[in-house]
């Protein structure tokens, strides 16, 4: 079915296009779209759940690694009856000079839960009000949050690479551990790794696609 | 084994170094001499049941008690590696034990002790691994040891009336008691003094019943029983049938004095002596008690029921119940057989009053109704040891060997020859009701030059054999620490240590978790100074106090990873404690020499352990006053040069 023309039959080209896009952003959600979204909000959901990131700091003496989860809302080291991985990851880090990675230090831990819970309400209000212009100014403000989110890190790790302190007994070359890979940093090879609430995230954001597809895909009916 | 493609690397070496040492000892005339029971053959077969590969772990732990050297030695099984050393009666500056004022209190300035006999604790009759409880012969203590962070925990004693804790300690098959009777007879309470004529007649043994709280382990002297003057030797507890039984050996039933060598030897049998515990612990509680050195003492000749006397073969050493508790062994030293009484006819003679005679009103059983067999185990018996299929092990020390036999047949199976004159001997919870088999350790008493020569002062010679065949099989030597006496063997899976003390459970209210809160204080004469150890810095790193200030120091060692140990020595102050991941511990002393003292860590700790050092300034009297916050003031001391690790952590 051919989209429904404004009252005016000679409408400039560009005006089409932009009458198109309202036609688009008008557009009601299918029923499927609508499940796709739902189910984005339960794989979002379950973010507080699980670790975004997963630092691994592997030397001689620790076989089985140092590790760090990064937590929306927390770091969180590897604990046994035989070791605390975040105090001996900053206990190690002071002789380069790193600043200790304290909780306090990380503001994003404030905003990140308060950030996807906003997320989930907006993918629920897309879904009630079932209008494609919701879901797009969701998917918008979420790939926005995510760019961010990840130059955040990154402009993170960058810091605590390079930020050294002056007088530390050992000096290293300022570095930036990697956003997603291995690096060696003197007797450490350290790895880092997006863990499950990012896959979570990344489901979240393919939901949406998905949802998106779908409705775009199904011309409503008048 | 946890790894297993190392595994035959290993097996290769070992076997290569068996050749290269079975080469080498073949040209060798007298050092290094093998005994029949490793010929050529057996060498690469005992190499490889022994060798554990690196990063493999053993299966077993052995705890061997440390005779005069007054500690704990624990080695690994089956490789006989010296794996730690727990310090219980004697101070030991590698742990900093007997230094910082928590354990020298405990020590109570006794700085020797004499461990016998460790017990781990039992439930239902099997080891449970919570703790393990050590006698001193010597200055006749009894010490708890924790194995969930393998460290002394409480000792007990002097114990009132005791002289010569030797027959202890022996833990009951629900730990409800520590037992433990008395070697040397003397006038009671201590301090009494009566001429040595009165021996015969006024002097006393003692058994103990020390109660342990079942949920901490505490230990408190719940009463004693007051004994004829023998010399009470070695014990073990009932179990199954036999169970609220305890049973001691004596030598000296002669009562003599003067040379017991000759004195003491002259009957053909001495006693074991049966006590009914859980009779003697009711009688207590329905106050058939008086008082005696400050202890509810009971005495037999008033409260009948409660001990009893079994005639067993010349000058009987240990005494050994068999793991279904039916039977109890008695080995005579001086005489080639062991005895073995029947729990059910000692039980049939007590209900008969089937008696022979009685001592000080104790009676005395009849050797003919209560004895099994006499087994004909070889020369100088001394202690029986079991496996998991009803066989005995009987250590000999005159012969210089084990002999196997089988309970209820009573026919000896096997005999191997060790090196050199076996004292007791221990079996994997080989005196539990499950005992585990697999491997003997005997624990001889000389070594003779069976090793490289270190000159006259020899060590003792433990020795690794498999009982998991039909013959015992010699697997090692090795050189054991004096003196082990007898030694307690677990299943490795049994212990579940912590490696850090978690932050959570340090209760000091001294302990400082961060740099900010390093302190000194002054109130008076004295100086209090908190401090933290962490890698590499001890904050405060310099302190000031005034000559005859008494300081006292409380150091926390923030680490919460395995093995980042920190030590505290403060030269010529005579100071050194070791302090674990997460552990704060105390000491305190008189500054009374002026001078300028560094103080250091002494557990390597890491690649700037060296640095790690500081300075307590001792001005001297009459000089101005040491630079210290005023009284009740806290003052927060020098920053280290970079932010702190694990600061507000």
């Amino acid at each position: 079915m051919p989209p429904a023309t404004p009252s005016g039959t000679r409408a400039a080209p560009f005006g089409a296009f932009l009458h198109r896009v309202d036609l688009f952003f008008d557009r009601e959600l299918t029923a499927r779209s609508r499940i796709l979204i739902l189910i984005g909000v339960l794989l979002v959901i379950p973010v507080y759940v699980f670790p975004l990131y997963r630092m691994t700091l592997i030397a001689n003496q620790f076989p089985d690694g140092l590790d760090l989860s990064i937590y929306a809302y927390k770091l969180e080291g590897g604990r046994s009856a035989a070791r605390d991985d975040l105090r001996e990851i900053n206990t190690l880090n002071h002789y380069i000079g790193m600043r200790p990675l304290l909780e306090s230090d990380f503001s994003e831990f404030n905003w990140l839960p308060l950030a996807v819970g906003a997320f989930a309400l907006l993918a629920l209000r897309a879904v009630v009000i079932g209008r494609m212009s919701k879901l797009i100014d969701l998917v918008v403000l979420f790939v926005y949050f995510g760019l961010f989110s990840f130059w955040g890190f990154y402009r993170r790790l960058y810091e605590y690479g390079h930020n050294l302190d002056p007088t530390a007994p050992v000096k290293v070359k300022p570095f930036t551990p990697p956003l997603i890979g291995t690096q060696q940093i003197a007797n450490f090879t350290v790895t880092n790794v997006p863990d499950v609430a990012s896959y979570l995230m990344v489901g979240f954001a393919v939901c949406l696609l998905l949802a998106v597809w779908h409705s775009a895909r199904h011309t409503p009916v008048e | 084994m946890i790894r297993k493609n190392s595994r035959y690397i290993g097996i290769a070496a070992a076997v290569a170094a068996g050749l290269v040492i079975s080469m080498w000892t073949g040209g060798c005339a007298r050092r290094g001499r093998r005994t029949a029971a490793t010929q050529q053959g057996d060498v690469a077969e005992a190499a490889v049941a022994t060798y554990v590969a690196p990063g493999d772990l053993d299966e077993f732990y052995m705890f061997a008690s440390g005779g005069h050297s007054g500690q704990i030695y624990v080695y690994g099984i089956p490789s006989m590696r010296h794996i730690a050393t727990i310090p219980v009666f004697t101070p030991y500056p590698a742990t900093g034990y007997g230094f910082d004022s928590g354990s020298k209190a405990m020590l109570g300035g006794y700085t020797w002790g004499d461990v016998h006999h460790p017990a781990i604790s039992q439930t239902k009759g099997d080891y449970d691994g919570r703790w393990m409880f050590v006698n001193d012969n010597g200055n006749n203590r009894v010490a708890r040891i924790d194995l969930r962070d393998f460290k002394t925990k409480e000792i007990l004693g002097p114990l009132p009336n005791v002289s010569g804790n030797h027959g202890s300690s022996f833990v009951t098959p629900n730990t409800e008691y520590v037992l433990s009777a008395s070697r040397f007879s003397i006038p009671l309470p201590k301090g009494t003094y009566l001429p040595i004529e009165k021996y015969a007649t006024d002097y006393k043994g003692v058994v103990s019943g020390v109660q342990i709280d079942p949920n901490t382990g505490k230990m408190t002297l719940g009463w004693q029983i007051l004994m004829p003057p023998f010399d009470f030797d070695l014990g073990d507890t009932g179990k199954g049938p036999s169970e609220g039984w305890a049973f001691w050996t004596t030598y000296n039933t002669e009562r003599a004095t003067g040379k017991l060598e000759v004195t003491s030897t002259q009957r053909d049998r001495d006693y074991i002596a049966a006590i009914n515990w859980k009779a003697a612990e009711e009688a207590v509680k329905s106050g058939k008690t008086k008082m005696l050195g400050g202890v509810k003492v009971l005495d037999p000749k008033d409260v009948a029921g409660i001990v009893y006397l079994m005639p067993c073969s010349k000058s009987p050493h240990g005494v050994d119940v068999s793991p279904d508790g039916k039977y109890i062994i008695g080995s005579g030293k001086l005489q080639s057989i062991t005895t073995v009484f029947n729990i059910e006819k000692i039980k049939t003679a007590i209900n008969n009053k089937d008696f022979s005679g009685n001592e000080d009103g104790i009676p005395v059983l009849k050797y003919e109704s209560i004895k099994d067999a006499e087994v004909n185990v070889g020369l100088g018996p001394l202690h029986t040891q079991f496996d998991d299929q009803g066989n005995a092990y009987t250590s000999l020390f005159v012969e210089s060997a084990v002999a196997k036999w089988k309970l209820g047949t009573w026919e000896i199976v096997d005999k191997i020859p060790v090196a050199y004159n076996i004292g007791h001997l221990t079996a994997a919870e080989g005196n539990t009701m499950h005992p585990k088999g697999k491997y003997l350790v005997a624990l001889n008493k000389l070594s003779h030059g069976r090793h490289l020569n270190v000159g006259p002062s020899q060590p003792e010679a433990s020795q690794l054999i498999s009982i998991s065949g039909d013959k015992m099989k010699l697997l090692s030597d090795s050189f054991t620490e004096p003196e082990p006496h007898n030694a307690q063997i677990i299943k490795a899976d049994r212990l579940k240590p912590i490696e850090v003390y978690p932050k959570e459970e340090n209760k000091d209210p001294n302990a400082i978790w961060d740099v900010k809160n390093a302190s000194v204080q002054r109130q008076g004469a004295g100086v209090t100074v908190k401090m933290v150890a962490v890698r590499s810095n001890f904050e405060p790193n310099h302190f000031e106090v005034n000559q005859g200030d008494k300081v006292t120091i409380y150091i926390t060692n923030i680490e919460q990873t395995t093995d980042e140990l920190h030590g505290f020595g403060l030269g010529e102050y005579n100071l050194n404690i070791v302090i674990d991941p997460g552990e704060t511990k105390k000491i305190e002393f008189v500054a009374d020499k002026p001078g300028v003292f560094p103080y250091y860590c002494t557990n390597f700790c890491s690649a700037l352990h060296q640095e790690m050092q500081g300075y307590m300034l001792v001005k001297p009297k009459g000089a101005a006053t040491a630079r210290v916050a005023p009284r009740a003031r806290r003052q927060v001391v020098a920053r280290s040069l970079f932010s702190p690790p694990g600061g507000s952590q």
